[in-house]
Formats: structure tokens, sequence, C-alpha cells
């Protein structure tokens, strides 16, 4: 995630409220929720050196990646789980996104939008795989394993009953632009998407309007 | 009792036992009582004014209090002298380090060849039956005798990492931070099916008579041997085992005979002969079944997370070994949904070694650096400087 991203997630969590970090890497977003929302925070993080920064950083952190040990975390024991490690490089993306709403009452999950106009562009014209801004790697190397469009997406969370709570474009460099996702053209303007979810079947507080804004 | 030697050139130590009174006996699981109660210990570095800089090392099955100083019998180094020490994780300029001979031990613990009040004669198998909640009441009894009401920090390994597990359940309110390395929250079959050999080897020994070998001047020196071989079989990896040894011989060709041919075996011999100078067979007994009974979630209704919901204030470390199969990963993940389980703060590091369970005592650059990293940090948010 970029610096971008950390603006719109410390602007969209309570303070106070605890949260899992998944993915965490050396533990940045998390030192800057508990530094600027008071954030209980939990780290999950696969490699041996971003947990031993966590903890020199005095942050609690678990090794262990998000596709196999999510496990490790009781249900509803967070107020947020953020997906620092962006969804489509998940083996399980569904799991993962049923494992983060069963753990914490909403996510932060962002991805690159496979339905942008430069990806489709591309694929069109020179029939290869795209690499653009947000995709920048070749097939042959790139992380992104599990790739989807916005609809795919939505789809996704319509089918696992998941409400969608806020929806930003992202771009980099650039701050984000909040969108309803579910709108065609967004589908070929935004490059990548960082989205809010909660469970439909549970009531919460009311849609907050000011989410990335 | 203590006698302060001046280690040069960096840091205090202290050495001695401590006597309770008789009319302070140490309640034991069991039913039964032990008293008059004595515990050997070594401190390094001073109590601060406001008592908090105080951390508990917890040793391991065959470990003792010589954790940072040389050992009285063998002579060598103390078992944590790559941790406990200036500009080490444990530095004694910043904190009370303290290491105490389990009960049950023969460190200067009372344990099975301790005398026993009511005969003059040593207890032998007459020693009650102790258990890892028992050990560590005794630790805490210590602690409120030197009137330390909170210990900054728990930490120990294997044996001591099960101490500090039932530190964490039985008496959290006297705890801040709690590192756990490679332990588990119970003694599987297998471990179990290892300390059985070991205390049948013991046992199958003609000296060790019927436990009262005391008496009779001599010791089940074959037997407990034998035990620890098979039990340092468990703490290497084979990958360990392999690189160091290999199918390399001690002379050139084979004896065509039942001497140590193989290095392997010379070193197993070797592992088994120097660790009866320094340990005493019932003591043996005693820990390991302390150990085989060690299942931290049967006192607590089957369910480990209760065993922390009392902890939630402090912070846990947890570490495995990735090559440790005497108690592996897999169980320290176990610990650690428990304690999430429990809302417990709770950080786990794998540390990728193919040395086993016993990387813990060697070089393990990751190792010093998780602990200094979790102690700093901790050490910071309280305040010590």
């Amino acid at each position: 995630m970029s610096r971008e991203d950390f603006r719109e997630i410390l602007r969209l969590v309570r303070p106070g409220a605890r949260v899992l970090d998944v993915g965490c890497g050396e533990g940045e977003l998390l030192e800057l929720l508990a530094r600027d929302k008071g954030v209980e925070g939990q780290g999950l993080e696969i490699s041996p050196e971003g947990v031993s920064a966590c903890l020199a950083k005095g942050l609690s952190v678990v090794q262990g990646d998000g596709d196999r040990d999510l496990d490790h975390f009781p249900t509803r024991s967070f107020d947020y789980a953020i997906l620092s490690k962006t969804l489509q490089q998940m083996r399980d993306p569904r799991h993962v996104l049923t494992e983060l709403l069963r753990i914490a009452d909403q996510a932060v999950v962002s991805a690159p939008n496979f339905g942008h106009w430069r990806v489709r562009l591309e694929l069109l014209i020179h029939g290869r795989m795209p690499e653009t801004e947000a995709l920048p790697d070749p097939w042959w190397s790139t992380p992104n394993i599990h790739l989807c469009t916005l609809r795919d997406f939505n789809a996704l969370c319509a089918d696992l009953d998941l409400r969608i709570d806020a929806c930003a474009a992202l771009a980099q460099g650039r701050p984000a632009r909040p969108i309803d996702p579910t709108r065609p053209l967004e589908n070929w303007r935004a490059e990548a998407a960082i989205y809010l979810l909660s469970r439909r079947t549970e009531a919460v507080a009311p849609p907050r309007q000011d989410l990335f804004t | 009792m203590a006698s302060v030697v001046a280690t040069p050139p960096e840091f205090r130590r202290d050495s001695g036992i401590h006597r309770f009174p008789a009319s302070s006996p140490l309640q034991l699981e069991s039913g039964e009582s032990l008293a008059p109660l004595e515990i050997g210990y070594e401190t390094y570095g001073e109590l601060n004014a406001d008592r908090s800089n105080a951390v508990l090392v917890c040793h391991a099955l065959t470990g003792d209090q010589y954790a940072a100083s040389p050992h009285p019998i063998s002579g060598k180094p103390g078992w944590w002298e790559r941790v406990i020490g200036p500009g080490l994780p444990l530095d004694p300029s910043r904190y009370f380090v303290i290491a105490t001979n389990v009960i049950g031990g023969c460190m200067g613990s009372t344990g099975p060849a301790s005398i026993d009040p009511r005969t003059g004669k040593p207890y032998g198998l007459s020693f009650p039956m102790i258990t890892i909640a028992d050990m560590v009441r005794a630790q805490a009894m210590l602690m409120q005798a030197w009137g330390i009401e909170r210990l900054f920090a728990v930490i120990g390994g294997s044996m001591g990492g099960m101490q500090v597990l039932r530190w964490a359940a039985d008496h959290p309110e006297r705890i801040a931070n709690a590192v756990c390395i490679a332990a588990a929250a119970r003694h599987s079959a297998q471990n179990i099916a290892f300390h059985e050999v070991g205390r049948q080897a013991i046992m199958a020994d003609p000296d060790w008579r019927g436990g009262d070998y005391y008496a009779h001047a001599v010791r089940p020196e074959k037997g407990l041997a034998v035990a620890r071989m098979a039990a340092h079989i468990t703490y290497l990896s084979e990958t360990a085992l392999q690189r160091k040894f290999g199918r390399g011989l001690q002379r050139d060709g084979l004896s065509w005979g039942f001497d140590a041919d193989f290095q392997v075996e010379s070193y197993l011999r070797h592992q088994g002969a120097s660790f009866v100078d320094r340990f005493d067979a019932n003591s043996y007994l005693y820990i390991t079944r302390a150990l085989d009974y060690f299942d931290l979630a049967d006192s607590f209704g089957g369910v480990l997370a209760n065993a922390f919901r009392k902890a939630r204030h402090v912070r846990f470390c947890v570490l495995s070994f990735s090559s440790d199969w005497l108690y592996s990963t897999a169980e320290s993940r176990d610990i650690v949904r428990a304690l999430n389980a429990a809302g417990c703060r709770t950080s786990f590091v794998e540390i990728a070694t193919d040395k086993g369970h016993d990387a813990f005592f060697l070089d393990e650059p990751q190792l010093d650096a998780v602990l200094r990293g979790f102690l700093d940090s901790a050490a910071h948010a309280r305040g010590l400087p």
C-alpha cells in the first residue's frame, strides 16, 4: 500500500479502535494508527525482517501469512481488518475476505482494477498482458495471481453477502477519489480501488457519508 | 545467605540459597507440602529503587541458575551468556536478572537429594511429586520474600517457557511481559515417550537402588548417561546431526566391534558422561515427570485460552525454531491462538534455523534481534532507562 492509502485508512479508522493489519510489513501503518488514533494494533507479517522491525517498534505482531494464518485470530476480535498486501496476490481471495469479516466488523481491502481502460486497450490492441502503472510486472513475474475488475469484486462481495460501506479510486501520486464502484463508468476509470466492507447481515452504525472524502 | 562475588569487570553478581522457614512450606499441586523450602539463585545487576526492573529467567529441564556465570561443577560458561550481559538483550546495567534453580533440582533448591527433615536422610523417592505450577509457585514465594511485587519480565525456553506460561496463568498480576521460547502448552505423547525411555534407563541401572542410592555411596551413572544420550538426540535436528557428524569415524577404519566407531556415538557418550557429574538421577526422574504432567489447558476446563484470560495486560512474545521437532512451531502457534483468543497482546516469531530445539542456547542472531526489540520497546514503554 502506498502512503496515499495510509492517509485514507487513517481517516476512516475510529479513534481507539482495534485494528488487525494483515501483511503489516515493518509496521508503518500500525505505528501511524497508534500515534494518531490511539489504535490498539496487531500485525500479521510473513517476513522475519518485518516482524523484527515491528517488535522493535513495540507493536504486537504474529509471523504468518494472510492465506494460511488468519485462523490465529478469534471471531469478531477486531473493529477493522486491513489487508495491506492487496487481495489479488492471495492464493484464495474469497476465503481471505470471508476470514477478514469473521475476525473484524469491517475490512479494508484494495485491489488494482483489471477493467481500467488502459488495461482493456492494451489487451485489445496488442493482445498482450497489460503492463501499467498499477500492474507494472510482466506476466511471468507478477505477484498478482487473482486479478479482477471492479465489477468482479462487487459481485464477489454480493455473493459473500458483504456490504460496501465506502469505496475510493486510487491512482499513484494523487489523492483518493470517492466513487460508487457499481457505476459502469468507474470500472473504466479507476486504476485501483480501496473498499470498506462489512457484513450485510448485521446492523452496524449507519453508513458514514464522510468516508473517503 | 548471599555471598557477593565481584565478577570482573562489568556487573554485580549475587549468588546464594534462599532458605524459607519451616513455617512457610510450599503447597504442592499434589496436595502435599514441602518444608523447609530452599531455592538456589544467581542474580545479575541491581534491583532499582521502585523494584520495577526484575527479570526472571527460567531454565530448561537440565539447566540451573548458572545462566550467566560459570558452572560450579563443570566450569563451563553460563548457559545464556549470549543473552545476559553488558550490551546484550538482558543487560545487567538495566535489569535485575534473576535465575533460580527449580524445586526438584539439584543445584541448591530443595530436591530429592536434599535432606528430609523428618528422617535426617535424603528424600529419594519419598520426595513429593512436583509440577511446573509448583516450580512457579516457589519462584513467586521468592519474589514475595524479596519484595518484588511485579516482574518486568519472565523469560524461558523449553521447560522454562512452560514456567512462563504458568506464570501468566497463575500469577498474571505479577508480570508485565512474558517471553516463551521453544515450548508447548502440554507434553505430547512423543515427549512423554522419550522421557519414559530416560526414566526406564535410570531405574534399570542396578546402582539406582530403588532411588535410595545416596545411602549406598553409588549413583546410577550408566542409566542417567543413557537417559541424557536419548534426550540429547531430541534437542538436535537431523540436519544439525548430519552436518556435525555425518558418518564420520573416530579413527581410521572400523573397529569391527562395539566401541564408539562413529563420531556421533562418541559425542553422545561424552554428553552422557559429563552430564552425570552435575545432575542427580532422581532429580531427572522428578523433573521429567513434572514436564509429562504439564497440560496447561487441563487446569482451565480444557480450554487453553481460559488460562490467559486474566493476563490481558501482559505483553507476550512467543518464539519457535523451524527445525525444532521436540516442541514444534505448531505447538507454539497453538499457544498464540489461545493468547489471541483470550485477547492478550501477542507477538510470535518462528526463527528459521536448522539447529533444532537447542537453538535457543546457540548463536542465532535473529533470536537476539527479536529479544532485544521486544525487551527494549517494553522497557521504553515502562520508562526503564
